[in-house]
């Protein structure tokens, strides 16, 4: 019934060598000025969505950024397989810069990593049935040599999605499927090509919660199984807690916490982690109590705070978080984080 | 005497292919003070239940049977203007999903507050003004922000000025339709909290309806849970967290992923909710209950009590399935 997957548990913890090296990752948005401003001078203004961060993706992991909205999470995402260009830093997928690759490599390149959006409504043509959808890479990258082949990797996609038998969805519209069914679909178009690495931006968050769990297993069988490596970007830790093995926690623009998904959950050295994890609430009525462990909302991007980005919003701040940008360092075992006081 | 009573509710829309039953037969009573909270899918009708209550219908919507009486009186009978007059606001008000942005964006967020209070008290401009500032504050606003406008506020402050409207005319119960579901995390917290200590304060009575099972636990006294128009289960959030008894809340409070919980598979509940058109017959949950048989295609289950205080669930098979038993393994 698709309803308990494989314990992730019984899954290696330390999966296979780099997949994905980020290193130094930039992405500014320049900000139109007027003509009046321009002539005033001063420096461009740019919305700073991501403000140089490192990471790495190993092979058939699966890999969690965690953060409130507007901390750039999801343009980390589109910039990491170059739906963005970054204004710096370099992104080595299986040792390749991807960045310095011309059109056509790049192409060539985009069947290996592929990316689930977060709105099954809004992703999809709605003129186009399964087939045309799940087939239109196919079609791009020039992979099969057969109609019969197209349909044969189609009905191999949507037996991977669980969506079997393949002939009772396959000419179906989009209308004609439920919120689930439509980001399988998804799950399918991006499972094609046998990509080795899929970007997942907030896969679930548009579902309902009863059926959030089949699209997750699907992603962590698929990470166990067939060894794809994925990027889950989401705002809820407590679906990254239970499908992730690492998870990096993004606030402005920066990662500021990175580790095993049970050191940071279970030994959180960042306040704003401890915050994040003290805002989730727990389905347990005899654990009540709303603790209220950070005040205010995201500074705007384009101006973001000295020193720690955190801390006019930080309980703990001192002196020299106003001053002194924290760095990012390691604290064993792979836990890394960027705080003066962790 | 419970402050609101529903009985046997019964509401459909009528569209061109027929009935949709979207409130069948539903039950339930909120105490003075106390939240009760509402549960299910998309689609299971429970924002029509909301609607249903303030009597906001659209056209096609209409009520066949049932009632609803708040301190013994028969909301129902009354005639739409006494029930505007008297009721909608002053004594039920409600915060609608994505209420922030329900905000005109040409007024100010004060002068939005204070035609909430005129439009239904009897009061001076001057005295009208001195209570938004007072409701700002409550919501932890600050007083001075009032002349400013809708840009000028976050998603998460802007959902705390439509609070502050739904308390402008001190009522007794307030409905809240997901209002915190557009919010992030760290700002839901914030929005859940300040309204906590405002149910506290003001002992005001609340129907929260929402798909997250999460923020009931953490806010509400009893919850029903929904599915396909009827309630399933019913009674003290303790009860049906720790020992629910439908298969349908079984597998959803197995759903919810638990931040403190050991790493564990995310589950689901197989399956999909059925078009309430034409919903199945019998228990409308069998074409997806791993327990069903004969009787529950055929037979519709009741509600009813199973120990606890008031716990009520609508189940053939209630009681067969063993404690501790985990129905959706596998």
């Amino acid at each position: 019934m698709g309803a308990v997957a494989t314990a992730p548990s019984a899954a290696p913890i330390e999966a296979g060598g780099a997949m994905v090296e980020v290193e130094g990752l930039v992405k500014h948005f320049p900000v139109r000025r007027t003509v009046f401003q321009s002539l005033k001078g001063g420096l461009p203004v740019a919305v700073r969505a991501v403000d140089g961060v490192s990471f790495t993706v190993r092979k058939g992991e699966v890999f969690g950024v965690v953060g409130e909205s507007g901390c750039g999470k999801t343009t980390m995402g589109r910039t990491i397989i170059r739906l963005l260009e970054p204004t710096s830093g370099s992104i080595r997928f299986e040792g390749t810069d991807i960045i310095k690759l011309g059109p056509d490599d790049m192409k060539k390149l985009r069947r290996k990593m592929q990316i689930i959006f977060q709105d099954p409504y809004e992703s999809m043509n709605p003129r186009m049935d399964v087939y045309r959808i799940i087939s239109e890479p196919l079609r791009i990258q020039e992979v099969a040599k057969s109609s019969d082949e197209a349909r044969a990797m189609v009905e191999g996609a949507l037996v991977d999605v669980e969506m079997t038998p393949p002939d009772e969805y396959i000419s179906r519209f989009p209308h004609e499927l439920s919120g689930g069914q439509r980001q399988r679909v998804a799950v399918a178009r991006a499972l094609v090509l046998n990509p080795e690495f899929i970007v997942a931006d907030e896969p679930v968050s548009m579902l309902d919660v009863s059926i959030r769990g089949e699209i997750l297993n699907l992603m962590l069988n698929l990470s166990r199984e067939k060894g794809v490596a994925f990027l889950y970007i989401t705002h809820d830790l407590a679906t990254a807690r239970h499908i992730c093995d690492r998870i990096a926690v993004m606030y402005l623009g920066k990662i500021v916490e990175e580790g095993h998904t049970d050191d940071v959950v279970k030994h959180p050295l960042h306040p704003y982690t401890r915050a994040l994890i003290g805002a989730v609430f727990v389905p347990d009525p005899r654990r009540k109590g709303l603790e209220l462990v950070m005040r205010g909302e995201v500074p705007n991007p384009v101006n973001p705070p000295s020193g720690c980005r955190l801390h006019p919003r930080c309980p703990l701040a001192k002196d020299i978080c106003k001053e002194i940008e924290p760095e990012f360092a390691e604290r064993g075992r792979g836990h890394k984080v960027a705080c003066h006081l962790a | 005497m419970a402050l609101l009573e529903v009985r046997d509710l019964k509401m459909y829309y009528r569209t061109l292919r027929g009935h949709v039953k979207a409130v069948d037969s539903v039950s339930f009573e909120i105490e003075k003070g106390k939240a009760l909270g509402i549960a299910g899918e998309s689609g299971c009708g429970k924002s029509s239940m909301a609607i249903t209550v303030l009597r906001l219908l659209p056209g096609n919507g209409s009520i066949l049977g049932g009632s609803i009486r708040m301190n013994g009186l028969d909301l129902l009978d009354m005639s739409e203007e006494a029930f505007r007059k008297s009721i909608r606001w002053k004594r039920i008000s409600m915060v609608f999903q994505g209420a922030m942005n329900a905000l005109n964006p040409v007024h100010r967020i004060g002068e939005q507050i204070v035609e909430a209070i005129t439009t239904h008290e009897n009061v001076s401009r001057s005295e009208a003004v001195r209570r938004a500032r007072e409701l700002l504050d409550m919501v932890g606003i600050s007083p001075k922000r009032f002349g400013e406008y809708p840009h000028e506020f976050s998603g998460g402050m802007k959902q705390r000025v439509v609070i502050a409207m739904a308390l402008a005319c001190h009522p007794d119960l307030i409905i809240a339709d997901e209002p915190t579901t557009a919010l992030d995390v760290m700002v839901q917290a914030q929005v859940l909290k300040a309204m906590e200590d405002l149910r506290k304060k003001l002992d005001l009575s609340m129907m929260l309806i929402t798909h997250d099972l999460a923020v009931i636990a953490q806010t509400c006294d009893a919850v029903a849970i929904m599915y396909a128009g009827k309630i399933v289960e019913y009674g003290d959030v303790v009860d049906v967290y720790e020992s629910p008894a439908h298969p349908y809340a079984m597998g959803l409070v197995k759903a919810f992923p638990n931040i403190g919980a050991e790493r564990s598979p995310v589950r689901s509940v197989p399956g999909f909710p059925p078009n309430l058109l034409s919903p199945p017959e019998g228990c409308r949950f069998h074409p997806r209950c791993p327990l069903s048989d004969e009787e529950c295609k055929q037979e519709e289950p009741q509600l009813r009590d199973i120990g606890g205080v008031g716990h009520k669930v609508a189940c053939h098979k209630a009681g067969v399935i063993g404690k501790g038993v985990d129905i959706w393994e596998q």
